[in-house]
């Protein structure tokens, strides 16, 4: 039995944050868990596709982040306790959904799982804080520090969701979601639900004039929220210090390093540390800063807090002199030295170490030996030359492409976005554009981009790179890969899987297309030519398995 | 009476599918075993890509930052050779460094010869072990994939590491599939006969 199943109340066991968000949503009888792939957050799809046959929890792969809470909301509306995981990046394709279903609100708990990655680590697009997203919605926001906290949170998320009928979003960063340390166990709650949705248009429809309803409540139950928040013990002063004037508000892995830094330069300040980013207990906020003289506001990326504790205290203590991205980067991960320094600075001391530069260039991440990738390059390259093409570049293991030595890649926005960019600049200069889009992008994303080139007559070569799974993020199953057979997925490997995207493909109307392993070199290169030179849009699906399954699909 | 220790920062440094993160958790769990505090922090996905890869493990008490702070390293065991001077930044005059003399080659970059890499590192400590890890792995077990075992083994046995040669043997028991168990053994073992 896996160890995160384990039923020893008390036991102490080492979780990965995600691991213990996991173990928190047992513990707490979840009954659904949807997700897409995508770090730092994949672990929780990858466990709970493993352990949910054991647990009775329905468990799916959706095909995109909005689909997947979609699915969670349908659940939960049903009655059920839902749990929805994601990266940064999947909020903001779920977000059209986010917003009425805070107005919605919930029946069933239901907890949206955010995980960040400052540092981009597993990222392109952006260095995102989706803290923004609370503000937007009207979603309260937990904030854990640690995995004990991630498991913790997480009941309570459920907990508050049910309570005051919201969904609850749980941010988490790189470096709390992979950050492994003992969580004390709870007990797994087994409870069956009778799901049943209820028709209550006035609940569930958000069309107007009954919309301006549902906000007025929904804006009543932040409040009420607020006052939880108040009395919450997740948001308290660590390390009182009487008679200190200078104060540290912080929260998530920031808190962290902020301990660290006190012990560092041996200084006992009083820390405000929230659990809540969202709503802020504006009271004990204010009663921890009305007596102070500085602040420092140690925080990771974009100054939320900053920006808050600013407007508060303008009434309250309109001298207090606050410290936040003035000491402390925007860009970038927060490391513990960071923080070191920042608060040397702020108690006016020093704090000094080491220059150390590196004498030589990153080890960027390359394609595997053997990866059906590197077999389509060299068919590209033997077809024409790479300076007089323009290559769309997309969010999978061929975001490498703009590494050397490939070195293949003009453009890299969302998932998805390789043919919409494309079209663009197609219709604006006529330009030759390869661009290429992964098998499980294409589902997530890439089709109405692909009936928006047809549509609008563009004509870019569309390559869709068919490697028979979602492989970046660990090999997870897409409905073009696999069959879902009960409550597990079969990889179908080199046979289709529950759709096939040729299919798809010509359903969109594309006229030119051919399906080719990239293995046949002569076949590719030639067809690359020819599609080049094509008025309307053209289509290769190079499909050839990840080197990486090679192995698992002989078994 | 056990003397335990306030604080162990340990970097490790190496390339994707070296098998860092199985390290982290050997040694996570031989902590937890002597009741030490523990946190640790990696990254995932460049693991089958081969990239820089940096993870960290810290044990003690008040332990509260997953990451090690710079020049706060009491260890640092690199992998690969080239990849140590990703981490001089992480080490002070206290630092041992404990490095494989194993090189997997840059693309596109040349790779700098192992006087060079030394003179770097002894600008920040004199503490500088260099051992053959992989190749002594491939000569007498037949594969290099547990040349971080070895390192391992090696440290426990030399000190590096103030944990218990039982606890890491435990860990290893909880840690590593039944398949390849006993090959793990047999290289934490092994390496203790490095001079």
């Amino acid at each position: 039995m896996e160890e995160i199943l384990s039923n020893k109340p008390e036991e102490k066991i080492i979780l990965l944050g995600n691991e213990a968000i996991i173990r928190g949503a047992l513990e707490s009888g979840v009954n659904f868990i949807s997700t897409y792939p995508g770090t730092p957050a994949s672990e929780i799809g990858n466990v709970f596709s493993r352990i949910a046959k054991e647990t009775g929890v329905y468990f799916e792969f959706s095909t995109n982040e909005k689909v997947a809470l979609e699915a969670a909301a349908g659940a939960s509306f049903s009655g059920l306790r839902a749990l929805v995981a994601m990266k940064d990046f999947g909020i903001n394709v779920a977000s059209d959904s986010l917003m009425p279903l805070c107005y919605t609100g919930v029946e069933g708990g239901m907890v949206i799982l955010v995980a960040d990655d400052p540092n981009c680590w597993s990222s392109a697009q952006s260095e995102q804080s989706s803290r923004a997203y609370s503000y937007l919605a009207h979603i309260p926001t937990l904030e854990p520090s640690d995995p004990q906290e991630c498991k913790d949170f997480t009941k309570l998320a459920f907990e508050i969701s049910e309570k005051f009928k919201i969904p609850v979003m749980i941010r988490t960063t790189t470096r709390v979601s992979h950050q492994k340390a003992p969580v004390l166990l709870g007990k797994i709650l087994k409870k069956k639900r009778k799901a049943f949705f209820p028709k209550d248009p006035q609940r569930f429809s958000t069309m107007p004039p009954g919309i301006f309803d549902l906000k007025r409540k929904l804006l009543e139950k932040i409040e009420k929220i607020k006052g939880f928040s108040e009395k919450s013990k997740i948001n308290s002063i660590k390390q009182q210090a009487k008679g200190e004037k200078r104060g540290i508000i912080t929260s998530g892995v920031s808190y962290l390093y902020a301990r660290e830094a006190l012990k560092e330069l041996n200084l006992n300040l009083p820390i405000l540390k929230f659990g809540f980013f969202y709503p802020l207990p504006e009271k004990k906020i204010k009663n921890f800063i009305k007596n102070l003289k500085k602040v420092l506001i140690v925080e990771e990326l974009e100054g939320y807090l900053e920006k808050e504790i600013k407007a508060l205290a303008k009434d309250i203590n309109p001298k207090l002199q606050i410290f936040g991205k003035k000491l402390i980067s925007e860009v970038g991960e927060l490391h513990p030295e960071d923080v070191i320094f920042a608060l040397a600075k702020f108690v006016e001391g020093k704090y000094q170490i080491k220059k150390a530069e590196i004498p030589f260039k990153k080890r960027l991440p390359r394609l595997c030996p053997g990866c059906p990738y590197w077999l389509i390059i060299s068919a590209i390259k033997k077809a024409i030359d790479p300076k007089k093409v323009i290559f769309g570049g997309e969010i999978g293991c061929y975001m490498l492409f703009r590494n050397p030595p490939i070195e293949m890649q003009d453009y890299l926005s969302c998932m998805g976005s390789s043919v919409g960019i494309a079209h663009g600049i197609k219709r604006a200069t006529g330009q030759k554009i390869i661009t290429f889009v992964g098998d499980s992008s294409f589902i997530h994303a890439g089709i109405p981009a692909l009936i928006n080139a047809v549509f609008n007559k563009s004509n870019p070569l569309i390559i869709i790179m068919d490697n028979r799974t979602t492989a970046m993020t660990g090999h997870q199953p897409h409905p073009g890969a696999a069959l879902r057979t009960d409550s597990e997925y079969q990889m179908t490997f080199k046979m289709p899987g529950a759709i096939k995207i040729e299919d798809i493909v010509l359903a969109c109307g594309v006229k030119n297309l051919k399906v080719i392993d990239p293995a046949n070199q002569e076949e590719f290169a030639k067809t690359v030519k020819e599609f080049l030179e094509k008025d309307e849009v053209s289509v290769i699906v190079a499909k050839r398995i990840c080197a990486l399954l090679v192995k698992k699909s002989k078994e | 009476m056990k003397n335990k220790i306030s604080q162990f920062n340990l970097v490790i440094v190496g390339v994707g599918g070296q098998g860092l993160l199985t390290l982290l958790q050997i040694l996570n769990e031989a902590a937890l075993k002597e009741d030490y505090e523990v946190k640790s922090a990696e990254v995932h996905g460049l693991s089958q890509r081969g990239g820089s890869i940096e993870v960290y493990c810290r044990f003690g008490k008040d332990i509260f930052s997953p990451l090690v702070k710079k020049g706060g390293a009491n260890l640092i065991i690199s992998l690969e050779t080239q990849e140590v001077l990703r981490s001089i930044h992480f080490s002070s005059k206290e630092t041992t460094f404990l490095i494989n003399n194993f090189f997997v080659p840059i693309p596109d970059q040349n790779t700098p010869k192992i006087e060079e890499i030394s003179k770097i590192l002894e600008k920040f400590s004199k503490k500088i072990i260099l051992i053959p890890a992989s190749d002594t792995c491939k000569k007498e077990f037949g594969t290099d994939v547990i040349a971080g075992i070895y390192l391992l083994g090696y440290a426990i046995s030399k000190n590096l590491i103030p944990l218990k040669s039982n606890s890491m043997i435990s860990a290893i028991k909880k840690v590593i599939p039944e398949k390849y168990l006993d090959l793990n053994l047999k290289t934490f073992h092994f390496a203790k006969k490095f001079e």
